[in-house]
């Protein structure tokens, strides 16, 4: 008999508990994956396609399915590091396919060579191009991630990748690299 | 408030934690009057000398300007103008080393003094109660007043506020060591500020007026409360001596108790602080229209022979000030120079740098009384973890808790330390042992986190953007899916008709099927052909050419049919030939669009084991060729199918420039073919559905599109082929040396326009 009461209690306490934790699965259930999220916010947000993806979220979900976590070029080490440290995965260099120089850049047009063809605003992943047909176009400074995506598509190379110049305004007091001034 | 006041009465004031006591050293300079020095020859004015940004430029070089008048102006509020100190001529605009410890160049204004120190108009305002508060800030505003105590914030910023002002609190302490700057303009000009804090208190009408002062100015202090004797709102604070009192947080602890919390602004207590040299600034400004042209400068320094202070002004280069000093090198190779004092300020990169607003000290130390600055860091050992910097951090931080992780480059953790509360004032490197040059660890992590912050909005925003612009193009081509189908729609109910028109169009239609059809088989045999070898490959694109005249031979045909039945009684001789002739270069350029499109095919279908870009290369340059040959072939036969005669000299002209514009064509295409071909095959695959592709694929598919489109309706296609003859025609009236860089332009003219026919 009080094996049969045991028998009842426990059997009734761990159907109580199936049903809660079924319930729970249902009303709390994750719909997308966070990680994806996580790792796009770590991203540099340039979308430049270096990596072989169309834009940080594709290359973001590539990651999370499995893809290699150095392919970000204009992130570099730091950014490779930060999704090693999330994902829980050794942190490697950099793909050579992509080692460049990871200086911020913006991208310049010589307005006098432009023949306004929009090739360059139509290549432009954040809008920051601004023309139209047979007009001059100029870049957004301000907007442009220098991603370099509008370099390759001018048909008249008018189009060059220049590094911002440090000001005071953004430097960061590396006082062993002041450069040398020749007083006349 | 009360027992603020109370305790304030009775001069018992609070007390702030930490605090240093290093030599003040103050009798160099504090007993000798303030020397007006003779006019140096030249003057650097940068542009920007405060926080916030520069104006634009009004002068140009080689005007004249005069004393007092302003240099730059701007709309922006955080500009503040600046002003020439002195009349002469602007000898020059361009970078120059400015007062910063980067030691950067930035804009700058030489002014060649004419030593007549001329003035412009001024209009004295002897009754300042007169004036409204609107009119008094836009005097300050003019006079490119920045607050004067090493900041440099605009002062027309932060007087322009109107909350309830409990306190307003002029900052007299000038706790740091040496700078003596403040103390004597005190003496010698007391009334002059007293009225700068009455203009304050008009503006401001706080409840009280503190003036925090250190004991060791007594001549100041007695000064000042001469001068405000008979205003009982302003209470002449006198503070003990220690580092860093003036320390704006510092000081309001120190006179009312309050501790500003972290990341507050004093505003938000019901408090403003301004310093001594700004109200005498203001004051000036106000009542007699001088705008803030010059400034006490403290020159001092065992390297000196007289060290004392001097009305400098802005823009004096600093090897005047020190020769005008008796500056003693004594064959040193390089003797340092520092502008602020010891304490927070930087070694000058070199002594053409000119004084600025915010320079209230020039610092010329010999070696024995500073041998640090002539060491550099070099003396820096290991921390021994002896805990004296968190002794006298004024800000209650952990300076060597910041140092580890500033050195580890741990943010988040500088973050929780509150980094950002640190005040750079330099009491933890003092008492150092170590001689750790903490500040400068936490200056480089500051800076490293703003940009690190900067960074991530710019990333915000770019995302945003990016995410803008994908919808937009989502939109785009439903809507573009959407207009094609209505105009199919539309097409197929004019077909059902039958009207003359409709029967044209039908007789339109069966040609275009015909064409279809023609063009399948030779892509059929292209497709088959590619795996094989490059010489199948030629003779199958040849093929291919051929089907392609052929083709469009027929096409000419109907299309001359169909132009011709409605147009033949109106049209004369003359514009028959011209349509001749215009009928040609339609059809030369349809074919180029349609050879384009195969070579693009064939590039693509290339087999992916293809070994290097040589094949490619040597691929691209015979398909420009047959493509030249077939456009020449193409124009030829045309002209001879044309019953009407011809002129042939345009023809052949434009014959010859087809195949340069297509030799230049298949240069660019084997240069991003090579590319390609360096690329990983990945990408090459991926690139066809991917939205961001590189720009071959953008070319293909507008390329590929075009005779598509082309047949899309007969009426539209002609139209379409008029507007391309007439750039032709135009192209052709340019040189035919830009033949390259034509090409490339047209091509692009082309595919615009087909866009705006479609």
């Amino acid at each position: 008999m009080t094996i049969l009461i045991a028998i009842l209690v426990f059997g009734l306490i761990s159907a109580l508990f199936g049903a809660l934790l079924g319930y729970a699965s249902v009303r709390f259930k994750v719909d997308a994956d966070p990680i994806v999220e996580q790792i796009d916010a770590i991203l540099p947000q340039t979308q430049c396609g270096q990596c072989g993806y169309p834009g940080c979220k594709p290359y973001a979900q590539a990651v999370a399915d499995g893809e290699a976590i150095n392919k970000c070029a204009p992130g570099g080490e730091d950014t490779i590091k930060k999704i090693a440290d999330l994902m829980g995965v050794e942190a490697e260099p950099l793909d050579e396919s992509h080692e460049q120089d990871n200086r911020p850049k913006v991208a310049f047009i010589i307005e006098e060579d432009c023949i306004g063809c929009t090739k360059c605003i139509q290549a432009c992943p954040v809008d920051a191009i601004l023309g139209a047909a047979k007009q001059m176009h100029t870049i957004i400074a301000d907007e442009c991630t220098g991603c370099d995506l509008c370099v390759a598509p001018c048909p008249v190379d008018c189009i060059e990748m220049r590094v911002v110049p440090e000001t005071t305004q953004n430097w960061l007091w590396d006082l062993n690299s002041i450069p040398v001034q020749q007083i006349d | 408030m009360e027992s603020i006041i109370n305790r304030i009465n009775q001069q018992k004031f609070w007390s702030f934690h930490g605090g240093v006591h290093p030599p003040e050293q103050k009798a160099i300079t504090n007993q000798k009057p303030i020397k007006t020095l003779s006019l140096p020859d030249q003057l650097i004015i940068p542009l920007q000398q405060h926080i916030g940004r520069q104006g634009d430029l009004l002068v140009k070089v080689g005007d004249h300007v005069l004393k007092g008048q302003p240099l730059t102006q701007s709309a922006n509020p955080m500009a503040v103008p600046i002003h020439a100190p002195t009349s002469g001529k602007v000898a020059d605009i361009k970078h120059s080393v400015i007062a910063h410890p980067s030691g950067f160049t930035e804009l700058c204004i030489f002014l060649e003094v004419d030593h007549q120190d001329t003035w412009v108009k001024r209009t004295p305002c002897n009754d300042i109660t007169r004036l409204s508060n609107q009119e008094i800030i836009q005097k300050i505003a003019d006079a490119g007043i920045a607050g004067m105590g090493g900041a440099g914030f605009p002062t027309h910023i932060k007087v322009n506020t109107k909350p309830d002002i409990n306190f307003l609190i002029i900052n007299a302490a000038e706790c740091e060591p040496y700078i003596t700057a403040d103390d004597l303009l005190m003496c010698e000009h007391s009334e002059s500020i007293v009225d700068g804090i009455k203009i304050l208190d008009q503006l401001l009408s706080p409840a009280f007026i503190l003036i925090g002062i250190e004991d060791n100015k007594p001549k100041a202090i007695d000064a000042l409360k001469k001068a405000t004797a008979e205003i009982e709102k302003i209470h002449v604070c006198v503070l003990p001596t220690k580092y860093p009192t003036g320390g704006e947080k510092q000081l309001i602890q120190l006179l009312t108790g309050k501790e500003i919390k972290s990341g507050n602004l004093p505003i938000k207590e019901g408090i403003i602080m301004q310093n001594v040299a700004t109200c005498f600034a203001i004051s000036e400004a106000v009542i007699h229209d001088t705008p803030l042209l010059q400034r006490v400068v403290t020159v001092t320094g065992q390297a000196l022979e007289k060290p004392q202070n001097v009305w400098a002004l802005l823009g004096t280069p600093i090897h005047y000030l020190l020769n005008q000093c008796g500056f003693d090198n004594k064959g040193m190779e390089k003797t340092p120079v520092i502008m602020g004092g010891p304490m927070m300020g930087f070694s000058l990169p070199t002594d053409t740098v000119p004084v600025v607003k915010t320079t209230n000290c020039i610092l010329a130390p010999s070696y024995k009384e500073m041998p640090s600055a002539f060491e550099g860091s070099s003396a820096e050992v290991e921390c021994i973890r002896c805990g004296q910097c968190a002794d006298v951090c004024p800000t209650n931080l952990l300076p060597q808790e910041l140092q580890w992780s500033a050195k580890a480059k741990d943010y988040p953790q500088l973050k929780k330390l509150n980094l950002s509360d640190c005040i750079d004032c330099g009491a933890c490197a003092y008492v150092c042992p170590s001689h750790i040059p903490l500040v400068q660890y936490y200056r480089v992590a500051k800076a490293e986190i703003r940009q690190q912050q900067q960074q991530e909005i710019k990333a915000e925003k770019a995302k945003a953007r990016f995410e803008a612009r994908k919808q937009r193009l989502e939109k785009e081509k439903i809507a573009r899916e959407l207009k094609h189908k209505k105009a199919a729609e539309a097409r197929k109910a004019a077909m059902n008709k039958s009207t003359p028109e409709a029967a044209e169009a039908k007789s339109a239609v069966a040609a275009a099927l015909a064409r279809v059809k023609a063009k399948k088989a030779a892509s059929q045999k292209s497709s088959e052909n590619t795996a094989s070898t490059q010489a199948s490959e030629e003779t199958t694109i040849q093929d291919n050419k051929k089907a392609q005249v052929a083709a469009a031979i027929a096409r000419a045909k109907a299309k001359k049919q169909e132009k011709i039945a409605p147009q033949e009684s109106s049209s004369s001789a003359e514009n028959e030939s011209v349509k001749d002739d215009k009928k040609a270069k339609i059809a030369a350029a349809v074919a180029k669009a349609k050879a384009k499109k195969e070579q693009n095919k064939a590039a693509e279908s290339e087999p992916e084991q293809a070994k290097a870009s040589t094949s490619a290369d040597k691929k691209a340059n015979a398909i420009a060729k047959a493509k030249a040959k077939a456009l020449a072939k193409k124009t030829a036969s045309n002209n001879s199918d044309d019953s009407s005669k011809e002129q042939k000299a345009p023809l052949d002209k434009e014959a010859k420039k087809a195949a340069a514009i297509a030799k230049a064509k298949a240069k660019a295409k084997a240069k991003a073919l090579a590319k390609k071909d360096k690329a990983s095959d990945v990408k090459n695959n991926s690139q066809d559905d991917s939205q961001i592709s590189n720009d071959n694929d953008n070319q293909d598919i507008s390329q590929t599109g075009t005779p598509d489109k082309v047949k899309d309706s007969s009426d539209k296609d002609t139209k379409k082929a008029a507007i391309i003859a007439k750039a032709k025609a135009k192209a052709k009236a340019l040189a035919k040396k830009q033949l390259a860089s034509e090409s490339a332009s047209e091509e692009s003219q082309m595919i615009e326009q087909q866009k705006g026919a479609k």
